[in-house]
C-alpha cells in the first residue's frame, strides 16, 4: 500500500517500467484524457491508461490513427482538460500535423515520443534519431515548443509531470522524450499521489458561451498582417521559453578538460564513461541537456573557459552537434561518437573514443 | 406588432463572405435557428471544417473552434469525451468528410460517439477552386476533371449516409437538399432530429445537405437549384436512410 509522508505525496517506491511510470505520472498530474493509437515500443502506455483512465474517472480512447488521436487531444484541450498522447517516431511523424495546430492554435497539451530507430518503419530498438523533428518544429510553420529528454524512469516521471504545468503555463504543447530502453526498463520510482501540480483556470476554453461572449480557437488568419501579429505574439512567447525553461544537468565538469555531450539514456552511459575514464586519469566531464528545446547553450558555452575539447554521444548520425557547435562558437574541437539503427553503445566504446581524441588534440 | 421572423440569437449580424446563391447561408441559419429552439446555445461547441466553412466563427453566436482539414470528427470526439454536457457538432464539406476525413467519420460513426455531424454535400472543392470532390457526379466538370469525372478513371460518386449505415453504432443518418423552400424545411426537421438525438444521448447522427455551389458548377444560381433537382437528387435519394433512435435498448 501507499504511504503518505504527510504532504500528500506517495513515499513508496515501486518497480515500474519507464511507459508505465510515465503514463502513472500523467494520471498523477491530473490528466483525464489519454488518446493513443498502438506502436511498438510505447504500447505499456496505451495498454497501462486502458486500465487506468477509466479507474480516475478518466477518458481513455484508442483512436483510428495517430492522427485521429492527436486530434481528440486538440478537441480535448480545446474545451479544457488536461490531456495527452504517446507514440513512437513513425506515429510521431503522423502527429505533426496537429502538433502544428495546437501550437497554431496555443492549446496545451502532452505529446510523448518513445523513440525508436527510423527512417521509415525503422525498427523497434531505442533510438535518437528525432532530435532534428523534436526540436525544429517537425511540423509546418514557424512554431516551437519544449522538449524535455529523461535519463531515467524517476525522471521521467518527473519531467512529465512538469510537462503538463509547461503546458498549461505557455499554452502550448510540450513533447517528452523517451526511448525504447527507457520505456522498458524497470526502476524504482516514487509517483507523488496528488502531484502539486499548477493547472491554471482556461477562461479561453471553449466551455459554451454561459455568462460571457462566444469565443473561438483558430489558427487561421486570412489577411496576412493579422496572421504576421499572431505570429509575433507566438514568437515572442517562444522568447520567453528561451529564457525561462532552460534545464541542464552536469557532472565533473569543473576540471574537466574533456566534456562529454548527451541527453536522455546516452548521457546514462556517458556518466560511467566519464567514471572509467576519471579512473585512468582522464578529467572528463558530462554535460546533459534536460530540456533540448530550449537548448541550454549559454551554460554549455561557458564550459569552454576550461575544457579542451568535447565529444557528443548520441544514438543517431549526429543530430545534436549542430546545437553543441552553435553553444561552442567554433572556439574549442567538437566531434561526435554515435550509433543508429537501434544499438546502444558500451561504455568501451565511447570511452576509446574519448581517448582517441585526446591524443588527436593533444591533450595529456 | 408582433415579430413573426427575425434573426435567430445564435446567428451574428454581420455580412456574409459566401458567394451569391451558395447554400452555406441556408445551412446556418438552420442551425441557429434548431440551437435557439433546443436552448442549448450557451453549451453548444461548433467545429468549422477546412473549406469555405473555415469561417463558421464569423457567424455562429456560440463557440466554434477550428480543427485540421477531415479531422474534425476526431476533435469532436475529444470534445465530447472530455465534456460530455457540451453539445458538440462539426461542420463538414465533401472534401473534408468524403475525402481527406474518411477514416475520421467511419471511425467516429462506428464508436456511436454522441456528435452531431452536418455534411453540406455541393460535389466540388469550393475553397481551393472547384476541384472534384469524393460526391462530384459522373460526367461533371471540374478543375481537375476536364473531360468530366469518369468512375473509371477515379472512382463513383460516394454516398456518404449509406457507407455509415452499415455501422452498427450509428444513430441517425439522413439526407436532404436546399433546393426548394419545402426540401429546406425538410432539412431542418432532420438537423433538429440529429441535434436532439445527441441532447437525449443518443448517439452518433448526420445529415447530408446536398448544397448549390454556382460558382463552381458554372451556372447561375436558379439554375444551381434546378441541377440539384434534376442531377444531384436522381443519383444521391433523399430521406432518413437509418433512424435506431427509436428502438428501445433491450
Amino acid at each position: 500500500m501507499a504511504k503518505n509522508d504527510g504532504n500528500g505525496a506517495r513515499s513508496e517506491r515501486i518497480l515500474m517500467c519507464g511507459n508505465e511510470a510515465m503514463a502513472e505520472a500523467a494520471i498523477a498530474a491530473g490528466c483525464r484524457c489519454y488518446f493513443g493509437y498502438p506502436i511498438t515500443p510505447q504500447n505499456e502506455v496505451t495498454a497501462y491508461m486502458a486500465k487506468r483512465m477509466p479507474e480516475v474517472g478518466g477518458v481513455f480512447l484508442q483512436s483510428e490513427s495517430e492522427l485521429a488521436a492527436v486530434n481528440m487531444v486538440f478537441g480535448a484541450s480545446a474545451v479544457g482538460a488536461r490531456a495527452m498522447t504517446s507514440s513512437s517516431s513513425p506515429g510521431i511523424s503522423l502527429k505533426q500535423e496537429g502538433i502544428s495546430y495546437l501550437a497554431g492554435c496555443e492549446l496545451p497539451a502532452v505529446i510523448a515520443n518513445v523513440m525508436r530507430g527510423g527512417p521509415g518503419l525503422g525498427g523497434i530498438g531505442p533510438s535518437q534519431s528525432d532530435y532534428f523533428q523534436a526540436t525544429r518544429g517537425g511540423g509546418h510553420g514557424d512554431y516551437r515548443h519544449v522538449v524535455l529528454a529523461a535519463s531515467a524512469v524517476q525522471e521521467l516521471v518527473d519531467l512529465t509531470i512538469e510537462a503538463f504545468d509547461i503546458a498549461d503555463r505557455y499554452r502550448n504543447p510540450v513533447l517528452v522524450l523517451s526511448d525504447g530502453v527507457l520505456g522498458q526498463m524497470m526502476e524504482p520510482v516514487v509517483i507523488p499521489e496528488h502531484a502539486e501540480t499548477h493547472e491554471p483556470e482556461k477562461p479561453w476554453a471553449l466551455t459554451g458561451c454561459k455568462g460571457r461572449e462566444p469565443q473561438w480557437i483558430k489558427s487561421l488568419y486570412l489577411n496576412e498582417h493579422d496572421l504576421e501579429r499572431h505570429n509575433q505574439k507566438l514568437q515572442a512567447k517562444y522568447a520567453q521559453m528561451e529564457c525561462d525553461e532552460v534545464r541542464y544537468d552536469t557532472r565533473q565538469i569543473e576540471d574537466a578538460d574533456v566534456v562529454l555531450v548527451a541527453f536522455g539514456m546516452v548521457a546514462r552511459i556517458c556518466r560511467s564513461v566519464v567514471r572509467v575514464l576519471r579512473e585512468r586519469g582522464v578529467r572528463a566531464g558530462l554535460f546533459r541537456p534536460i530540456a533540448v528545446w530550449p537548448f541550454p547553450y549559454e551554460a554549455l558555452r561557458a564550459t569552454r573557459e576550461r575544457a579542451q575539447a568535447y565529444l557528443v554521444v548520441e544514438m543517431n548520425a549526429g543530430q545534436m552537434v549542430e546545437d553543441v557547435r552553435l553553444a561552442i562558437e567554433g572556439r574549442r574541437p567538437v566531434e561526435f561518437y554515435g550509433r543508429t539503427g537501434g544499438v546502444v553503445m558500451e561504455v568501451e566504446e565511447v570511452v576509446a573514443e574519448v581517448e582517441k581524441l585526446l591524443v588527436r588534440e593533444g591533450v595529456s | 406588432m408582433q415579430a413573426v421572423y427575425q434573426r435567430p440569437e445564435s446567428l451574428k449580424d454581420v455580412e456574409t463572405h459566401y458567394c451569391a446563391g451558395c447554400g452555406h447561408g441556408i445551412v446556418h441559419r438552420l442551425i441557429a435557428e434548431i440551437v435557439d429552439e433546443l436552448g442549448i446555445r450557451e453549451r453548444t461547441v461548433g467545429i468549422a471544417p477546412v473549406g469555405c466553412a473555415v469561417l463558421g466563427y464569423d457567424y455562429f453566436n456560440f463557440d466554434v473552434s477550428e480543427a485540421a482539414h477531415g479531422r474534425t470528427p476526431a476533435v469532436a470526439t475529444g470534445m465530447k469525451r472530455a465534456r460530455p454536457d457540451l453539445i458538440v457538432f462539426s461542420y463538414q464539406g465533401d472534401g473534408d468528410l468524403a475525402a481527406i476525413g474518411t477514416a475520421e467519420i467511419i471511425h467516429a460513426g462506428n464508436r456511436g460517439e454522441n456528435i452531431t455531424v452536418v455534411f453540406v454535400n455541393n460535389g466540388v472543392y469550393g475553397m481551393t477552386g472547384g476541384q472534384m470532390a469524393p460526391t462530384t457526379l459522373e460526367g461533371q466538370v471540374t478543375k481537375t476533371t476536364p473531360r468530366g469525372r469518369m468512375a473509371d478513371d477515379v472512382g463513383a460518386p460516394l454516398k456518404v449516409p449509406e457507407m455509415l449505415a452499415v455501422c452498427d453504432r450509428t444513430a441517425f443518418l439522413a439526407r436532404c437538399a436546399l433546393n426548394s423552400p419545402k426540401n429546406i424545411r425538410a432539412a431542418k426537421r432532420a438537423l433538429k432530429k440529429a441535434f436532439q438525438y445527441q441532447v437525449e444521448g443518443k448517439g452518433f447522427s448526420l445529415v447530408e445537405l446536398l448544397s448549390p455551389c454556382p460558382t463552381y458548377w458554372g451556372v447561375e444560381p436558379l439554375d444551381a437549384l434546378k441541377w440539384i433537382e434534376e442531377k444531384v437528387i436522381p443519383r444521391y435519394p433523399l430521406g432518413v436512410i437509418k433512424d435506431a433512435g427509436t428502438q428501445e435498448t433491450p
